[in-house]
């Protein structure tokens, strides 16, 4: 980055000479006789991706919704009136009321912050598992990696959902924390194997690099090479699986919610709601209809925001 | 091949013993009072009691009792030997009725994948980066990204509440009718994978020498495409299809509870809604041995029908 100033300046000329308000980066804005990175080709791909656009606002959307709900509805979800019962819309609540008389969108706004926490929360427990594995199994090698392979291997063959049921029967405790760790703890538990070996994978390519030789032999440790040099260099396509996954636990989240194994009320989360939304679907439908919406729409902005990034840095696919 | 078939079968017993001792362990050991736990609320005379902890060998203390058991309670697994549910019936029982719903379920959610995933991804691969594909590339993704919890109720609110197009639950004798809404819906994921599975695979061998040699011999496109290609590119789609038939039967549990479909999953559903801890704990132990078996059934038959696979 060390011409990010002239970057910046020509990024300012551009910005006055159009109104067009759309982000460079420093990799291809005045870099024409440059070669390009892996990094700047990937973001000239990316820039291009309708799909990226729409799925990196719908992340950026709901995770303002979970941070600051009350910017985007004025009710209180749990001001619940039973002889409001499938009311329809009326008062800021936009898409009436469900069966137990509360505000139906003001519900689903403020379900966003359970399921993102646990996704993240979860994403960021895989992610330290995996790499610590991935690390070990990837940069020693030999039965380390071995051991560490069959690890994963017999925890990938451990069906998810059913595991989990098992796992979170033994969950005793209704307090809104207690479930949520359990939950985060589960997922995290039996969901770090594909990033791991993700992991493993890059760390091998990046070991047998020259730098790393270089480094070895300016006298650097193990763990000054797998920290400073390797880690850096094998952290991207980690992010980049860490992205998807972060989608499929918030499923995951919401299908044991649904099974009412997972959060449980006061937690607001979309599994309960959308269980309670399908019991009484024929009286109304949009308690059902709108905690879906928004449970569908997170997924899919992870995963797809995910799949864009790894379809424009896989340079296969060029 | 032998040492491959070898390393996998020692895997899967592996994960075998991995899996049901997680399960025994988190559901059977380590609470308060097991005998109580059985009788309930009713009171327990210290003759029953004194029965109970002979037969079940719990007055043996520590590690050693605890194996103990839990040996026992696999024999009993792979006796098929379930006991019973809070309900009084028999598991093993509840099981045998339940089973052939969910085998006709998943084969109708097989029979869709293949007849509409197959068909599309051939067509997407022939095609590629044409309209045709990338809608297909777009909506397998959104299929690929919806929930199950999502799809299930919204498919049974739409088009079997409002519509009628289906029947929206199936009830105690389901017909084939009334499993096709269901059967879509569980295969719909599988759909999108064979699709996206075919299509990269017929896209690969489009690619290939073979293919060149026959075209510069002067064969027709669809000679070519149906003899040659198809018959390479379907060994990954026909092994992901053997996969899936296992998952599809352990993992129906939301689409048979949302449908109302007396299989496995529905009973392991409702086992769950009603906190009945033996009916949960047997159908997992069941349904964990049927994902392992057919995932090692595939991994074998994969071996066998491509060469390209190293048997390490």
């Amino acid at each position: 980055m060390s011409d990010f100033e002239t970057v910046a300046a020509t990024e300012n000329q551009a910005a006055r000479r159009g109104p067009s308000g759309e982000p460079g980066t420093p990799n291809q804005v005045g870099a024409a006789n440059k070669p390009r990175s892996l990094a700047g080709d990937a973001w000239r791909d990316l820039r291009r991706n309708p799909i990226f656009w729409i799925s990196l606002a719908l992340v950026v959307i709901f995770t303002l919704m979970a941070l600051l709900p009350g910017v985007f509805t004025a009710n209180n979800p749990n001001d619940c009136l039973l002889s409001r019962q499938h009311a329809g819309p009326s008062g800021g609540a936009i898409f009436g009321y469900d069966f137990q008389g509360c505000d139906t969108y003001s519900r689903a706004v403020y379900g966003t912050r359970a399921s993102l926490l646990v996704g993240a929360l979860a994403a960021l427990g895989t992610g330290i598992i995996a790499l610590v594995i991935g690390m070990l199994a990837g940069y020693f090698g030999s039965w380390v990696d071995a051991v560490l392979s069959r690890v994963i291997d017999v925890v990938l063959g451990i069906p998810l959902l059913l595991a989990a049921i098992v796992l979170l029967k033994r969950v005793s405790s209704d307090s809104q924390w207690a479930r949520i760790g359990a939950v985060v703890f589960v997922l995290a538990l039996l969901g770090w194997t594909t990033a791991a070996r993700v992991v493993r994978s890059s760390v091998i390519t990046a070991k047998e690099q020259d730098y790393v030789a270089a480094a070895r032999m300016l006298g650097a440790g193990n763990s000054r090479i797998m920290w400073r040099h390797i880690l850096p260099n094998s952290l991207a396509p980690a992010i980049v699986v860490l992205t998807i996954a972060l989608g499929s636990f918030i499923a995951a989240e919401a299908t044991l919610s649904f099974l009412g194994i997972g959060l449980k009320a006061p937690t607001i989360s979309w599994g309960q709601d959308i269980d309670t939304g399908r019991i009484h679907m024929r009286e109304a439908a949009t308690p059902l209809i709108v905690p879906s919406a928004f449970l569908a729409l997170t997924v899919l902005a992870f995963i797809m925001l995910g799949d864009a990034i790894r379809d424009a840095f896989d340079p296969k696919l060029r | 091949m032998f040492r491959y078939i070898l390393r996998r079968l020692l895997q899967m017993v592996l994960a075998f013993f991995g899996t049901t001792l997680i399960v025994y362990a988190l559901t059977f050991a380590g609470q308060g009072d097991p005998i109580q736990a059985l009788a309930g609320e009713r009171p327990v005379t210290p003759a029953q009691r004194a029965y109970l902890t002979e037969k079940y060998h719990l007055d043996a203390t520590g590690v050693g009792g605890f194996f103990y058991r839990y040996f026992d309670y696999v024999k009993n697994l792979l006796q098929g030997n379930l006991g019973e549910s809070l309900t009084g019936r028999n598991i093993g029982d509840i099981l045998q009725q339940a089973w052939p719903v969910t085998v006709r379920l998943a084969l109708i959610a097989l029979a869709v994948a293949i007849i509409f995933g197959v068909t599309a991804g051939v067509l997407a691969g022939i095609r590629r980066a044409s309209i045709f594909d990338n809608s297909t590339l777009v909506l397998t993704l959104l299929v690929l990204g919806i929930p199950t919890i999502v799809l299930a109720p919204l498919a049974q609110y739409f088009l079997g509440v409002k519509w009628q197009l289906f029947p929206p639950t199936a009830g105690s004798d389901p017909t084939f009718y009334a499993l096709l809404l269901p059967g879509i819906v569980l295969g719909s994921l599988s759909l999108a994978t064979a699709l996206r599975l075919t299509r990269a695979s017929v896209a690969e061998n489009l690619r290939a020498d073979y293919v060149r040699t026959a075209r510069s011999k002067g064969l027709v496109k669809r000679r070519i495409v149906v003899v040659h290609v198809l018959r390479n590119s379907l060994i990954p789609v026909v092994t992901f299809l053997g996969v899936e038939l296992g998952n599809l039967m352990s993992g129906a549990i939301i689409t048979e509870g949302v449908f109302n479909i007396p299989g496995v999953g529905f009973n392991l559903f409702r086992g769950i809604r009603t906190e009945d801890g033996p009916l949960v704990v047997g159908i997992v132990s069941v349904l964990v041995v049927v994902y392992l078996v057919s995932n090692l059934v595939v991994d074998v038959l994969y071996a066998v029908l491509d060469p390209r696979i190293r048997y390490e």
